[in-house]
């Protein structure tokens, strides 16, 4: 494999917390190993901006909750051969989706807004309007999963998902290998 | 005619007279995924992901009698992708966050996935329905959320208990499982109930206050082993 040019891999967190981002660098020591056969091109990790090149890999952490998420990912979708979502945000939505279901409430979206910047106990917001600068990317009218935004072509399920289990699934892709997950490691939370 | 035998999958199993399929295979150490029913409770043949295929015709294996000589088809391609589309759609249907969800690595749902490796990106759209908690009672709290329509609630209440608490409501998607009260604090549900004990509700709906994530991850029930491991351990002993 060493004697293969490097894969290149970008990775980006959408809406996220950066966890999936943690759980990468969990793969620990072997990060190094993984490092001779990947090179890392857009990434938080590498603090690039913009795709230098057509990359081999994507991952994608978080779902998609502002119109900034959608640019982001269907730029991923246009530069990578093979798109990863890793973590339940971008798999299902995850914690941010909890506001598509805000119980009882026609305007879901409005009615977290307003609890967490006016009506909410403990708030101190002295303009006691929702923030609404321009430069504030337009929030979603709900959180959606990533595979309904654009065609993903492997899922790493987890919360955040171990860095055993990032390790394996990024080496058996980079081998040609992956054939899905053992169901005793596979993990929603 | 007391016992006899027929086939799951090409092996051999005996079976008594009056078993259903999936009684008989469990006996075997042979598992077939369910979620609807529980050891105790009578059988329902409500969630479907038990079904395997009896003489090349479908059916639910907990009602479906044992019959000398029958051919079941259950660990076949076709038939789990018929389950695991059941269980995603069991996901869909309700709001199942995991990562929140005080049931996680005791949730057979979640186990079920698991086990039917429901890992690929998904076909279905989130219905994410608008549902209500009822946090009344004392000492038991509802997160409908959650729930599934196994109705093991139902029948345990009913059957074990007598008392009737759960019930079904509504026809179609419209079809819940709703407490028999305008609250669950007006009924005479105790925590000593078995239709509130942990085994009976699959999911985190069924909630008993001040003891969520009382085992650490690691040591919950299918954080050690996949869900059937138990009746599969059968076979091998």
């Amino acid at each position: 494999m060493s004697e293969l040019p490097k894969a290149r891999v970008a990775t980006t967190s959408l809406a996220g917390c950066f966890g999936c981002h943690m759980a990468i660098l969990d793969m620990d020591e072997r990060l190094i190993d993984l490092m001779s056969h990947v090179e890392i091109d857009r990434s938080p990790l590498t603090d690039i901006k913009r795709f230098t090149r057509r990359c081999d890999i994507g991952i994608i952490e978080g779902g998609c909750c502002n119109e900034e998420n959608v640019h982001v990912l269907q730029d991923f979708r246009k530069n990578c051969d093979v798109l990863i979502g890793i973590g339940q945000c971008a798999i299902m939505g995850g914690l941010p989706a909890m506001r598509n279901a805000i119980m009882h409430s026609d305007e879901p979206l409005r009615e977290c807004l307003e609890e967490a910047y006016i009506t909410g106990r403990n708030i101190r917001n002295k303009t006691h309007n929702v923030p609404n600068d321009p430069a504030l990317p337009l929030l979603l009218d709900q959180v959606y999963p990533c595979s309904q935004v654009v065609k993903m072509d492997v899922q790493i399920p987890g919360c955040a998902p171990e860095g055993d289990l990032i390790y394996d699934t990024l080496a058996k892709l980079l081998a040609g290998r992956f054939r899905g997950f053992e169901p005793d490691r596979v993990r929603f939370d | 005619m007391s016992g006899f035998t027929f086939t799951i999958d090409g092996a051999e199993i005996s079976a008594e007279e009056g078993q259903t399929i999936m009684e008989a295979a469990d006996a075997a150490g042979v598992y077939i995924p369910r979620l609807c029913d529980h050891e105790g409770l009578r059988h329902q043949g409500g969630c479907r992901v038990c079904t395997v295929k009896a003489n090349g015709r479908s059916a639910s294996s907990c009602t479906e009698p044992a019959a000398p000589g029958l051919a079941v088809e259950s660990e076949t391609p076709h038939i789990n992708k018929l389950r695991r589309d059941l269980v995603e759609m069991l996901f869909h249907e309700g709001n199942h966050l995991c990562p929140i969800c005080e049931a996680s690595g005791n949730c057979e749902l979640q186990a079920m996935a698991y086990r039917l490796d429901m890992t690929e990106p998904t076909k279905f759209p989130y219905l994410e329905p608008c549902r209500a908690v009822d946090a009344s009672h004392p000492d038991i709290a509802l997160d409908t959320n959650r729930c599934i329509s196994c109705g093991r609630c139902i029948r345990a209440s009913q059957d074990v208990d007598g008392k009737g608490i759960f019930g079904y409501v509504g026809r179609g998607i419209h079809r819940h499982v709703a407490v028999n009260a305008p609250a669950l604090s007006d009924t005479d549900a105790t925590v000593a109930d078995f239709a509130i004990s942990p085994e009976v509700c699959p999911v985190g709906c069924i909630i008993r206050k001040r003891q969520g994530f009382e085992r650490p991850i690691g040591e919950r029930e299918f954080d050690k082993a996949v869900i059937g491991a138990e009746i599969e351990r059968k076979r091998d002993e």
